[in-house]
């Protein structure tokens, strides 16, 4: 049996974290545990709908809390790395934020606030008691595990959290369209994590360890080899087919538009940008010089998919679908900064990624109110939205110029850095790729805008206005967070190129993980 | 012992494979479930194989004994298989479900999701 | 399914694994073992109850919701963890009492209540899905994770 401590001679400062733990570095886990403590206590108490939304509305406030201040600190003092059971790394599982993880932390909590007060009105009691709620909290969970912990293993884990909390969402309500998408959905996203499973598979089998700052010291002695392309290239794949780029993209299609539209709205906005943060983060901090062999492949990937974004946002007569092709150009855009690979390249994709967060919920859940209001999906039959409710439409066209990426609001600063960094390599078709993509969405959203809003009403009025806080608030929200981000850009920027920065130098995040061991790498230098 | 380890995890792979190419949604499943084996296998081997020596260290010693088995990919397939395991669950209803809802096993069928005859959107009002 | 035999030994049966499964459970911290074969020993055991007496009659003998059972367990393996924060050490950090009970000492840890909570997710989880699988089609569907 075990032993009090007291009575060890054993040195344990080799293996345990022996310092006392500030109580700042608990912001590390505390949104994950948080997410896990309210989605446990929802399932508790599944009966009593009533409390769902309280509670959960509760939990996501206080997540927003704890991620801006983790935020904070982080932008302060540069990483924050916890350990789990103080284990030292690399034996124990490290919680570390960065700039990166940090700040998509952040808009993942703000959007999910946004989806879970809209859900106040979108759910009702019988898609609360099959579980809305506890499914949000736990995919919140996932998502925020994923952008914090600094083990590959455990990024697999938090995949698959949010993968399975995703899949009871997506079901919600049981309909035949529903098991259709879910099916399409939950089989190619099962395969797409099998195949980052494989990577992980193969990587520890070269690195003999999990602990990402540990593979970023450990890979600079096996750069460029044959085992470390192959494995880059297919951790690209499978977190290119998690983010939906072409050609691995066509389950976002098939299933997006089939649930309800809180949840397309969270999963618009976050699901595909784990991928993208997953693959920054193991192609940009762990395997650059890989990235840039594989870099051509990537850049052409990353214009079909734009360009296949746009021709399919064109094509679409359902508000939602084209929601979803909005969303898949968006991951072009993204992918693009990946492949050119420069600190300011991926700076303009950690910002676009950031700006698609919100721009992207706020978008489907305009879809979904526009839809309330004119009484269909489609575009044939919805119109005159502009005659039966002005705020609301001055706020769609707002959030369209913000989607399309026209000046002055939040899509066009990110388009600019893409732009400028893909001219600086000389990539002009990349650009062109930007260009023509940012063109298409504009026309796909101008007709939705001429269609749905100016155009007189096809047939009589369905939905009344009606001004409730649970849609105002967090379509008011978003729709601010996108106008304050395109007029003053200057903050984010700098967040962003601060992120990119870190991803591009390892060096502080290694030195949270392992404190002594920049001091070693300095005394080999 | 790995190259040998090395041929079998091809060959899960490569029937995985083939039953994930069929347009039945049991085979599929089949498939799939034959490539989580599959990557557990994978995972067992990258962290090299021994024989006969559990990763248990025993009554009154502080370390594992000398050529015991790597702990850590038995974690990890661990994980691996429990989550395959939820998510074959999961499946397994789901396509049951799928089957009784759209009548049909044969994935080019099931077409409610985006219907074979959507019409464009509007050219002109 | 249900035969004269089954009916007979079944209720033995489940008790006897019940029992096992909590041994089981109590053993898996220094031996093989664990809150997630004791869970699934016991997710077995009233598989066995559901197939000789039906589904009703396990969802009457567990008392709570499944998804309630697992929702407690996953809180009280996330306490488990937060409980080091008052000792000044990272999350999930092994956090040991050792009271005496009738001159016995019982070591008690937070490493146990983790595997409790874990145990009781996978009882939790694991038999809403088998009692899914088992009861006619309807409108339950899904499972928890681990």
């Amino acid at each position: 049996m075990a032993t009090p401590a007291t009575t060890t001679a054993i040195d344990l400062s080799a293996a345990l974290v022996l310092a006392p733990t500030a109580l700042a570095d608990w912001l590390v886990v505390a949104p994950v545990a948080l997410m896990i403590g309210f989605g446990a206590v929802l399932m508790m108490v599944r009966k009593s709908v009533r409390l769902h939304g309280a509670i959960a509305i509760a939990g996501l406030v206080l997540l927003v809390l704890l991620d801006a201040a983790l935020l904070w600190r982080v932008s302060a003092h540069g990483p924050v790395t916890m350990v789990m059971g103080r284990w030292l790394p690399p034996f124990g599982i490290a919680f570390t934020a960065d700039l990166f993880g940090a700040v998509m932390a952040l808009a993942a909590a703000v959007v999910a606030l946004a989806a879970g007060i809209f859900a106040l009105r979108d759910i009702d009691a019988g898609g609360r008691r099959y579980g809305f709620f506890p499914f949000l909290m736990l995919l919140m969970a996932g998502v925020s595990g994923a952008f914090l912990t600094g083990d590959i293993f455990n990024l697999y884990v938090w995949f698959e959290v949010l993968l399975i909390s995703s899949f009871g969402l997506l079901i919600l309500g049981s309909e035949p369209e529903q098991i259709d998408g879910a099916l399409k959905y939950a089989i190619l996203n099962l395969i797409g994590t099998t195949l980052f499973l494989i990577a992980v598979g193969y990587l520890y089998a070269i690195f003999g360890t999990l602990n990402m700052a540990d593979i970023a010291r450990k890979a600079a002695s096996l750069r460029g080899t044959a085992p470390l392309t192959t494995l880059t290239a297919l951790f690209i794949l499978a977190f290119a087919m998690k983010a939906a780029a072409f050609p691995v993209n066509f389950w976002l299609p098939a299933s997006y538009h089939t649930p309800r539209v809180v949840v397309s709205a969270l999963f618009g906005g976050l699901l595909t940008k784990i991928g993208i943060y997953a693959l920054v983060r193991v192609t940009i901090m762990l395997f650059p010089v890989e990235r840039e062999a594989l870099s051509l492949t990537v850049a052409v990937a990353a214009a079909l998919t734009m360009i296949v974004g746009g021709l399919g946002a064109l094509a679409q007569s359902d508000v939602r679908r084209l929601v979803g092709y909005v969303v898949i150009a968006g991951i072009g855009n993204m992918m693009a900064g990946v492949a050119i690979g420069t600190p300011a390249a991926v700076s303009g994709a950690i910002l676009y990624a950031l700006h698609s967060v919100v721009a992207m919920t706020a978008l489907y859940l305009l879809a979904g109110e526009a839809a309330r209001l004119g009484g269909a999906w489609s575009l044939s039959r919805l119109g005159g939205l502009w005659r039966q409710a002005p705020w609301f439409s001055g706020v769609s066209f707002l959030l369209f110029i913000a989607a399309a990426g026209l000046p002055p609001l939040s899509g066009l600063w990110p388009k600019v850095a893409l732009l400028k960094a893909s001219l600086d390599i000389g990539a002009w078709w990349l650009a062109a790729a930007i260009l023509v993509s940012a063109f298409l969405i504009t026309l796909a959203l101008a007709r939705v805008f001429l269609l749905a809003y100016w155009r007189p009403r096809p047939e009589p009025a369905a939905g009344t206005v009606a001004g409730d806080w649970r849609i105002t608030l967090p379509l008011g929200g978003l729709t601010a967070l996108v106008v304050l981000f395109g007029l003053l850009p200057e903050p984010l920027l700098d967040l962003a190129y601060g992120a990119a920065s870190g991803l591009a130098d390892p060096a502080a995040y290694v030195e949270s993980v392992f404190p002594a061991a920049t001091m070693e790498r300095g005394a080999v230098r | 012992m790995e190259p040998l380890f090395a041929v079998l995890i091809g060959l899960f792979f490569a029937a995985a494979v083939y039953l994930m190419l069929s347009k039945h949604t049991v085979r599929i499943l089949l498939g799939i479930v034959l490539l989580g084996n599959g990557v557990n296998l994978t995972l067992f081997t990258a962290g090299r194989l021994t024989r006969e020596v559990p990763p248990i260290i025993p009554a009154g010693m502080d370390a594992l004994p000398a050529g015991a088995a790597n702990p850590l990919p038995q974690a990890l397939i661990l994980t691996a298989i429990v989550i395959s395991f939820s998510f074959f669950a999961f499946l397994l209803v789901l396509t049951y479900r799928a089957y009784q809802e759209l009548g049909t096993d044969d994935t080019d069928e099931m077409r409610l999701a985006e219907p074979r005859d959507e019409q464009l959107p509007p050219m002109g009002y | 399914m249900s035969t004269l035999i089954l009916r007979t030994v079944a209720p033995a049966l489940t008790a006897l694994m019940l029992l096992f499964s909590v041994f089981v459970l109590l053993r898996g911290h220094n031996e093989p073992g664990g809150g997630f074969i004791g869970g699934l020993i016991a997710v077995s055991a009233l598989a066995i109850y559901g197939i000789a007496f039906g589904v009703g009659a396990v969802r009457r003998a567990i008392r709570f919701h499944p998804m309630a059972i697992a929702g407690a367990g996953l809180l009280l393996a996330t306490l488990s963890g937060f409980l080091s924060i008052f000792f000044g050490v990272p999350f999930m950090t092994g956090l040991w009492v050792y009271p005496v009970i009738f001159d016995v000492e019982v070591p008690l840890s937070t490493v146990m209540s983790f595997d409790l909570g874990v145990y009781l997710v996978v009882v939790g989880a694991i038999i809403s899905i088998a009692l899914a699988l088992e009861q006619e089609p309807g409108p339950e569907l899904g499972g928890e994770e681990d």
